[in-house]
């Protein structure tokens, strides 16, 4: 079986500052991945590339066999990859309706995309309670979940999530990470950057260790769980 | 005789205007942060676009009949410069220092008023535009030339038109996604290069527009007309609060309208004699600018926002 997403020696730079220093994974469908990792680790800089905004310095990104390198940015999304982009960038200034509807721009099925947001409603009911609200008057942990809500209006076959916890309270983390369990069980392919190395790992099949562009540490998301390099760095323990 | 609903209506006349071509503006600054100098000279080569079309028809053709065609030709005229433009001087610009395009937008204004100066026949000299024969209307005790018709008309149902586009097309909201965040929008699908150069034809076309209005007006367009025009849409778009297509309208009419008020009555405050009447108008309009930004540095309807990252 040939993997959805292949990543191979993959190298990224801003100008002379290489962030992302060749790094190789796959995620099969079906799957959760996580890249895991401190600040300047480089997994946002991978998932930007993947998604085209930034163009790699060399490597190759397979999606389901076919080459994205050369792909702009704003086809990517019809190939079926949808990127919840960390700082969660919802369109302050329109509705949460309307936010949603920008999640499925390219799609021609007026009945589908409707049944859709209803979907969005029923996954986070209180987006459908604040339906006509300008995106940006919500809470940061109602702002997630509308990012992800619209990242799935595109029905992506891998959904690609950057930190989906970043400031949220622990209980609004919580309920990110269920959602995140129940997109999973619905046999949704997920990308997740986490700095939150427990939540990530323990919902992870797949999980990699990134320090400064490289990835140190592969394998299970139960094994890294209980690795003691891992418990010792990422999760506060010694 | 009371000449405040006269001088109500030359504000709205000339507001109306300066809403349209403000519209040019705003749009390109919303989406690209770029103050498009070259804008009033897409409504100089509308003008002179309208004018082509007239000159080309047959004569004994009725003026009424050939607007709609003077506004095709100054369409695809000013749509056509301000999207090469868009496309040869700007897009190789995007990334790099803010001042490059800012630059180069005040080159392309110098140059395009220098290629119609040098190549439109007779253009050195301002040219006679066609104009309305007949009465002038009485509406409420304010005398509206036949001409000025036009802008009064056609300016709402731009703004309407306007106004459906962006909050009820597809291509609507992704150019507010893209105004809003553009990175996000590519994330979206959205070919934010093709927005942008919507944004900039969409200004051209009201532009030309405006500038069907401003020769219908005047009775002539000229290379240098859409200098001060220009700068006076600008003011708009910031007075109205730049970014915001319903701002640039409205500050068009506010601007006009104060315009219109200074010339008539500002003779008439004591102390301020020798600043009344037209010559002094355009040092009212700056004021009421300076003054507006003082008190609300966002504009009338500019909205701080603050976006939670």
């Amino acid at each position: 079986m040939t993997a959805l997403l292949e990543v191979e020696d993959l190298r990224v730079a801003y100008g002379k500052i290489e962030a992302v220093k060749g790094i190789s994974f796959t995620v099969d469908a079906g799957q959760v991945v996580t890249l895991i990792g401190t600040n300047g680790a480089g997994k946002t800089t991978t998932l930007r590339t993947l998604s085209g905004l930034l163009k790699p310095l060399s490597g190759r990104i397979l999606f389901e066999g076919k080459p994205l390198t050369s792909i702009p940015a704003h086809k990517i999304v019809s190939l079926g990859i949808a990127h919840s982009p960390e700082g969660r960038h919802i369109f302050p200034r329109l509705t949460i309706t309307e936010n949603l509807l920008l999640g499925a721009y390219l799609r021609n099925d007026k009945a589908g995309i409707e049944k859709d947001v209803q979907r969005a409603y029923d996954l986070f009911p209180i987006l459908g309670e604040r339906r006509k609200q300008a995106a940006g008057t919500l809470s940061g942990g109602e702002q997630q979940m509308l990012a992800m809500g619209r990242a799935l209006m595109s029905q992506p076959k891998l959904l690609m999530l950057d930190e989906p916890s970043m400031g949220l309270s622990p209980i609004m983390m919580q309920k990110i990470m269920e959602t995140i369990v129940e997109l999973k069980a619905a046999g949704t392919t997920i990308l997740l950057v986490e700095q939150n190395a427990q939540a990530a790992l323990s919902l992870a099949d797949q999980g990699h260790v990134m320090e400064v562009g490289k990835i140190v540490l592969s394998g299970a998301g139960s094994d890294l769980l209980h690795d003691e390099s891992v418990r010792k760095a990422y999760l506060g323990e010694d | 005789m009371n000449e405040l609903p006269q001088q109500l209506a030359n504000g709205l006349i000339l507001g109306a205007m300066y809403g349209l071509i403000a519209i040019g503006y705003t749009m390109v600054y919303g989406i690209i942060q770029l103050i498009n100098f070259a804008h009033g000279e897409i409504f100089m080569i509308g003008g002179f676009g309208a004018l082509t079309v007239y000159l080309g028809l047959p004569s004994g053709f009725s003026l009424i009949a050939a607007i709609p065609l003077m506004i095709v030709g100054g369409v695809i005229a000013a749509v056509a410069i301000s999207m090469a433009a868009e496309r040869f001087a700007y897009r190789p610009l995007r990334g790099g220092p803010r001042l490059a395009p800012l630059i180069t937008a005040i080159g392309l204004s110098l140059a395009l008023q220098q290629a119609v100066w040098m190549w439109y026949p007779n253009a050195t000299k301002d040219r006679s535009f066609p104009q309305f024969e007949g009465e002038a209307f009485d509406v409420l005790g304010a005398t509206i030339q036949r001409g000025d018709i036009f802008v009064l008309i056609v300016a709402p149902l731009c703004m309407l038109a306007l106004g459906l586009f962006v909050s009820k097309t597809r291509a609507g909201r992704g150019m507010q996604a893209t105004s809003q965040d553009p990175d996000t929008a590519k994330l979206m699908g959205i070919n934010t290069d093709r927005i942008i150069v919507m944004a900039f034809a969409i200004g051209a076309a009201f532009a030309a527009v405006a500038a069907v209005a401003y020769g219908l007006k005047n009775g002539q367009i000229g290379f240098r007309m859409g200098f001060i025009m220009g700068l006076k849409a600008f003011t708009a778009a910031v007075l109205g609060g730049i970014g915001n297509i319903y701002g640039a309208m409205l500050g068009g009419i506010v601007l006009g309208v104060a315009e219109a008020l200074a010339t008539g009555y500002m003779s008439e405050v004591p102390g301020m004699e020798l600043f009344g009447g037209g010559a002094w108008k355009d040092v009212w309009a700056f004021a009421l600018l300076i003054i507006v930004l003082l008190v609300r540095p966002q504009g009338l309807l500019g909205e701080r926002v603050s976006d939670r990252a």
